[in-house]
């Protein structure tokens, strides 16, 4: 009973050290593989980087093209360097890629009737609240002056009531 | 009255919420429906030596199905098209994306081909050119050369027989 446990202590020790080991190897190898060969111009690089951080991944939906590791973000990356060797500029790669992906491929998406919505939903939501809040809060004044209209012995009471809690210790 | 609104609220937000847990997020409506197909000149699969390009397709009713061997989902649709391309008189063009060639040779060797002709797009360049960002995907591509219809995501039997087919239909009939 012992040797078995012996036995299976050990298969447990190789198995953690495997896993281990595989953790430390596998770290370097993904770190590697997010150098996408781009070329060694740090301006068209620079450039690319701010496009790509505006395009979405289509892959992975909530992924910029600069942050995905999916295989057709680097396609894009690299059509993108591309489109910026062509001496493209930023709008007509901007185009290029609505042209293919449609509008969703922008994280800023643009003005439109279909997107009206969109742009001012939020801003309808703060006006409906306000006007709501600015009711709510008429409506409470109303109610605070008809608590103003005491008879005088009700005032008293109240008063007195009042007074006799506040002077407790 | 209004003490009636925060249960209109409530029920427009329910309904918003219920119609948004039935949408594909994935499927994006493509921007190319409509227009004319992005212009392609690409090799046989079979064939490196032949080039066959958009403007020889032109006049004929087609699908291009977007595949690739190393593609799970493909496996799924693939038969599906075999059947549908025996049984029919139709065109179906094959665009294998991103792919080597003695695989995807061989993956048609094995499942059948459905295919008038597999165009090797090695670099995923028309693929990007016709927006695709989930394989398999596929056009349906009318006389004119116009995108008529895209459907991403495996063709489905139901699919097939409920809109792909007549639409196909209905276009070989148009001049």
């Amino acid at each position: 009973m012992q040797r078995m446990k012996n036995v299976l202590l050990r298969h447990f020790k190789i198995g953690v050290v495997g896993c281990l080991t595989a953790l430390v190897l596998s770290v370097p190898v993904a770190s590697a593989k997010e150098a996408i060969p781009v070329g060694n111009e740090p301006l068209v690089q620079a450039r690319m980087m701010r496009l790509a951080n505006v395009l979405r991944c289509l892959v992975c939906q909530n992924q910029t093209i600069a942050d995905s590791h999916a295989d057709l973000a680097a396609d894009l990356r690299n059509q993108i360097v591309e489109l910026i060797h062509q001496g493209k500029s930023d709008d007509e790669i901007m185009d290029y890629m609505t042209a293919r992906y449609g509008d969703f491929v922008l994280y800023r998406p643009p003005m439109k009737t279909s997107t009206v919505l969109l742009w001012f939903g939020p801003l309808l939501l703060v006006v409906i609240g306000g006007v709501t809040l600015y009711r709510s809060t008429q409506n409470r004044q109303r109610e605070g002056d008809d608590i103003a209209a005491l008879t005088p012995e009700q005032k008293s009471l109240a008063d007195q009531l009042l007074n006799r809690k506040s002077s407790k210790p | 009255m209004s003490r009636f609104w925060p249960l209109a609220i409530f029920a427009a937000l329910v309904a918003f919420l219920y119609v948004g847990l039935h949408r594909d997020p994935h499927e994006v409506p493509s921007p190319l429906i409509g227009k004319p197909a992005p212009a392609f000149a690409l090799t046989r699969l079979d064939d490196p030596s032949k080039t066959i390009t958009r403007d020889q397709l032109l006049g004929h009713v087609y699908m291009l199905n977007v595949w690739a061997s190393w593609c799970v989902s493909c496996r799924d649709e693939h038969p599906i098209l075999v059947e549908y391309v025996r049984r029919n008189p139709v065109e179906i063009y094959g665009l294998d994306y991103k792919d080597t060639r003695p695989e995807a040779l061989a993956w048609l060797d094995q499942l059948g081909n459905p295919y008038q002709a597999a165009l090797f797009d090695s670099d995923g360049r028309v693929g990007i050119n016709f927006g695709v960002y989930g394989v398999p995907e596929t056009f349906i591509i009318d006389k004119k050369g116009v995108v008529r219809y895209k459907q991403t995501g495996p063709i489905s039997p139901e699919v097939l027989t409920n809109t792909l087919a007549p639409m196909i239909q209905n276009l070989q009939k148009e001049s």
